[in-house]
């Protein structure tokens, strides 16, 4: 019994590292580039729906939607203002300006915000109780794992039917050749990153349910550990990062409930290498050799 | 002719950065005399040292193997906390203490050699992305290992524990009267003597630009440059590409120990969480600012960015966010082709002299 | 420089090889593949590509787009690893070796795609290729031991010998990225030859060559044959150069060789016809 809790909170935790990975692989599969920013999306999240709940009044999912369009708008903004004039820069360039983007958005929320943690509430409150009380499930447990499933299920059904969709895996093959078929490349790269923000806000508001402390740099390792995720999963697909993030999620809760709470983040990036040293391109990633 | 303008480009460039660091060391220690240079600047050239060997390091991995890491700051890790244990171990055997550093910092070099090739032997099977993802899992492992890390020392030697339970303490070593704590878990190392000095940074920033610069300009250095550029092209000219790649990570690595260790040994207290991911970021930074392959921009680099924010210090709270603005601004300047083409116009071009 | 060259075995003739030239005959093949074999995922991009190539001879791989021509250099040099087939260097097989163990044994080549080191000045290009030739470790060159001075005045010297084949001692001190393309191509021929190989394989030396400059390299190649006394290899496009200098052709479709022979052979062989040109419509 005490197993299957931790099992279900892996899971949830999981789905919060899925829900954050799916946005980590989308943005990476289009602009190819390590977006050290997306964990600090999160936090903004995390704080916009806290202050609607704490100043405004307003009921929990009301700043689920708030936080999600304030996110969207985040990510349109920092995608047209920073990266997009270094499209034709070297990779390292850009990952520089994604360090910095990230520096300004934890130092902004520290100037807004302060440093003191926010205590922040769940949107769900109360728990069921199965087998006559000895094995309790938050609703937010239940609630992350089912907005997970859903959000999986609607974005590879996106990739895969919509117009919008098939023009972003378009972009991801070639960008050029997308461009000369009349994909508008420019606003599909705008569209992946607004898609991608407003999952990191879902994913900001379910991480603060889960476990209710908000800082600064509440996101830059759920960050980390979420693109961890998508590269386990094998970056660039959406199964893939559903899967590693729930698979990375039941590691880290099993490290911690059996092995040490110390080490749990060293065992779960020793999974990651393991993985990628067996399948270099992660779990369902596919290997391309170079061509000679 | 050309010929020999040519090489002297690049020697004459290689001079002026031992050049411009001596100078520098030189105006600094006169300054000094002179009773010169403010409390908080006196108090970042050891650091400023640390840093510039680090980013300088870095560099041969990043700008000349051509291969991300956001892990550098694990070897630092290893190389300040094997270097604190080693100076704390030998305070006894050792009482001179240049002496003391100097053999500790080779032992934090060695240690981080060690962990180089643990790391290096997975990581550098990898490519681009995969490989950084690699060395930033790396770099938090070897945080959290040093983070459980509990060391103390007695008249019996060394004892050594690991808290993975969470209830291990000091006390669980069971040190006789005559012993010491030298690393206290997530505590960090405490009560080090700071034995390290600005003429031990100085001369281990000589060493390393020595290290590197000759590197870069040997049969070893051509072929590590060679596997950036061309990594079939290399292989098929029989260089063996593991051997290289794993020669400039160890050498990358092994200056980075040595640096942690001058580091370590210059604060009483220092916990292991100081050596995480914004270490190895910030370090990177330097290394990108300062030009990719570029060793004189490292050192300029990390010492310029080092100390503005200690010079934005007047803006308070705003510091890291101007710190952030600028970092953004300066990328956006140094690659958009409209800034880059104003630039060009306005400073007459000049070709370029490599590394 | 010392070649490899071991005449206690002679030459066995393979069966339906008949493309060695005479003078190679009484020593052994510098090259042997047997059964050679490719799959990608299924897909067969070479089969059963046996060939014996004499060691001084200059042979030619030709064939339509797609045939498999580049496949087989990968192969050789291992860049791909073999699904079936022994490659018999000298007579040595050169199984579980990679690439740089390939180079290492004997084969050097050039790239379709021109690979240099764009970045890397001209000689350091050429002292890449003499990389192994160098003899000094990580210590020497840092610590600069006399064995560095040395040996890095060897390598020079050697870099400009080699540059002047082509005339291009000139062009030393410019970055290869920098190159006019006729002069990439021809560095790539340089730094191959570098590494003191027994066999040369060109891919497409002459492609982007107007007819003068290729009518100049037809002349190095057999310079360089001559000079080195090595065996060259080489996938051609244009059939002047082919039929001009190769002593023996083998011509691959589909990634099978469906002809092998001299050049009058070859070129009179219906099945090549064929492939070039497509089957002729009866009546």
């Amino acid at each position: 019994m005490e197993f299957l809790s931790y099992l279900i909170s892996g899971i949830s935790l999981g789905s919060i590292y899925a829900i954050i990975a799916l946005g980590y692989t989308m943005v990476y599969g289009i602009a190819k580039m390590l977006n050290f920013a997306h964990g600090d999306v999160i936090m903004v999240g995390g704080y916009i729906s806290f202050c609607v709940v704490t100043y405004l009044g307003l009921p929990g999912w009301l700043s689920v939607v708030v936080a999600m369009l304030v996110c969207t708008a985040l990510g349109i903004l920092i995608e047209g203002l920073a990266y997009k004039p270094l499209r034709q820069a070297p990779s390292l360039a850009v990952l520089i300006t994604a360090i910095g983007v990230s520096y300004f958005l934890q130092n902004s929320a520290l100037l807004i915000w302060g440093a003191s943690p926010k205590v922040y509430t769940p949107i769900v409150s109360g728990q069921i109780e199965m087998f006559g009380g000895s094995l309790k499930i938050s609703w937010v447990t239940v609630v992350t794992v089912v907005i997970c499933f859903i959000i999986a299920v609607g974005l590879t059904s996106f990739i895969s039917k919509s117009r919008m969709g098939k023009a972003m895996r378009a972009c991801s093959e070639d960008k050029g050749a997308a461009q000369l078929m009349g994909i508008n490349v420019n606003r599909t790269i705008s569209t992946t990153f607004a898609i991608g923000s407003a999952l990191a806000a879902v994913a900001g508001v379910l991480l603060c349910s889960f476990s209710p402390s908000l800082m600064p740099t509440t996101g830059s390792m759920p960050g980390i550990k979420a693109f961890t995720a998508a590269v386990f999963g094998g970056i660039g697909s959406i199964p893939g990062a559903f899967l590693g993030g729930i698979l990375l999620g039941i590691i880290e809760s099993l490290a911690k409930a059996y092995i040490s709470t110390q080490l749990s983040n060293a065992i779960l990036f020793a999974v990651l290498i393991i993985v990628l040293l067996v399948r270099p391109a992660g779990l369902l990633g596919k290997y391309v050799p170079e061509k000679v | 002719m050309n010929k020999i303008k040519h090489l002297s480009v690049t020697r004459k460039i290689d001079y002026a950065t031992y050049a411009g660091v001596i100078l520098a060391f030189a105006a600094v220690t006169i300054l000094q005399r002179l009773d010169m240079v403010s409390r908080s600047m006196e108090g970042m050239l050891i650091p400023i040292c640390c840093y510039v060997v680090m980013a300088v390091s870095l560099n041969l991995t990043v700008g000349i193997l051509g291969e991300l890491s956001l892990g550098h700051a694990g070897f630092m890790s290893v190389g300040a906390f094997s270097g604190v244990i080693a100076a704390m171990s030998l305070r006894d055997m050792l009482p001179s203490e240049p002496l003391r550093l100097a053999v500790s910092m080779v032992v934090g070099a060695l240690f981080a050699v060690v962990a180089s090739f643990v790391v290096g032997i997975p990581v550098l099977r990898l490519r681009g992305d995969y490989l950084a993802i690699v060395t930033l899992a790396f770099g938090e492992i070897i945080k959290e290992i040093m983070n459980c890390l509990i060391v103390g020392f007695d008249s019996k030697g060394l004892h050594i524990a690991l808290n993975i339970s969470g209830t291990v303490t000091i006390d669980s070593l069971g040190l006789d009267e005559t012993g010491y704590a030298i690393i206290k878990g997530a505590q960090g190392a405490t009560g080090t003597d700071k034995i390290a000095t600005f003429t031990a940074g100085f001369i281990l920033v000589m060493i390393t630009l020595v290290v590197v610069l000759n590197l870069v300009r040997s049969r070893a250095g051509r072929a590590i440059l060679a596997i950036r550029d061309n990594r079939i092209a290399a292989e098929s000219v029989g260089i063996n590409i593991t051997k290289y790649k794993m020669m400039a990570f160890v050498t990358s690595a092994a200056l980075a120990g040595a640096a942690g260790t001058l580091y370590g040994l210059n604060y009483s207290n220092m916990a292991a969480a100081k050596f995480d991911f914004n270490t190895s970021i910030l370090v990177l930074v330097f290394v990108v600012l300062g030009g990719l392959g570029r060793i004189w921009g490292s050192v300029i680099a990390a010492v310029v960015l080092y100390v503005l924010p200690e010079a934005l210090r007047e803006f308070a709270d705003y510091r890291m966010l101007v710190y952030a603005i600028v970092l953004i601004l300066v990328m956006l300047a140094t690659n958009t082709p409209a800034v880059r083409s104003m630039v060009g116009k306005m400073i007459p071009r000049r070709s370029k002299g490599g590394a | 420089m010392a070649k490899r060259f071991s005449p206690e075995t002679k030459m066995v003739p393979f069966p339906s090889n008949a493309i060695v030239p005479e003078r190679d005959m009484d020593s052994r093949p510098i090259l042997e593949a047997r059964n050679l074999g490719i799959d990608f995922g299924g897909l067969t991009a070479v089969e059963d590509f046996n060939v014996v190539v004499g060691r001084t001879e200059i042979c030619g791989l030709i064939g339509p787009n797609g045939a498999g021509k580049t496949t087989v250099f990968n192969l050789l040099t291992k860049v791909y690893q073999p699904t079936r087939g022994t490659i018999l260097l000298d007579g040595r097989d050169t199984y579980g070796m990679n690439t740089s163990q390939v180079s290492s044994a004997g084969i050097a080549r050039t790239f379709q795609n021109i690979r240099l080191f764009d970045n890397l000045t001209v000689e350091d290009n050429v002292k890449l290729g003499l990389h192994n030739e160098i003899k000094y470790g990580m210590l020497g060159g840092i610590l600069r031991m006399p064995g560095y001075w040395k040996q890095e005045k060897i390598a020079h010297q050697r870099a400009l010998e080699l540059l002047s084949i082509f005339d291009m001692q000139d062009m030393a001190d410019q970055k290869a990225g920098s190159l006019p393309y006729g002069a990439q191509r021809r560095l790539e021929i340089v730094r191959a030859l570098g590494t003191n190989p027994s066999l040369l394989l060109l891919d497409e030396p002459a492609a982007g060559m107007n007819p003068s400059e290729t009518a100049e390299l037809m002349e190095n190649i057999i310079k360089i044959r001559d000079m080195f006394q090595i065996a060259i290899m080489l996938i051609e496009h244009d059939m002047n150069l082919v039929m001009g200098i190769c002593e023996g052709i083998a011509v691959l479709n589909f990634g099978r060789i469906i002809a092998k022979g001299t050049p009058a052979e070859v070129q009179s062989n219906p099945a090549v016809i064929e492939a070039y040109l497509g089957k002729k419509k009866e009546g």
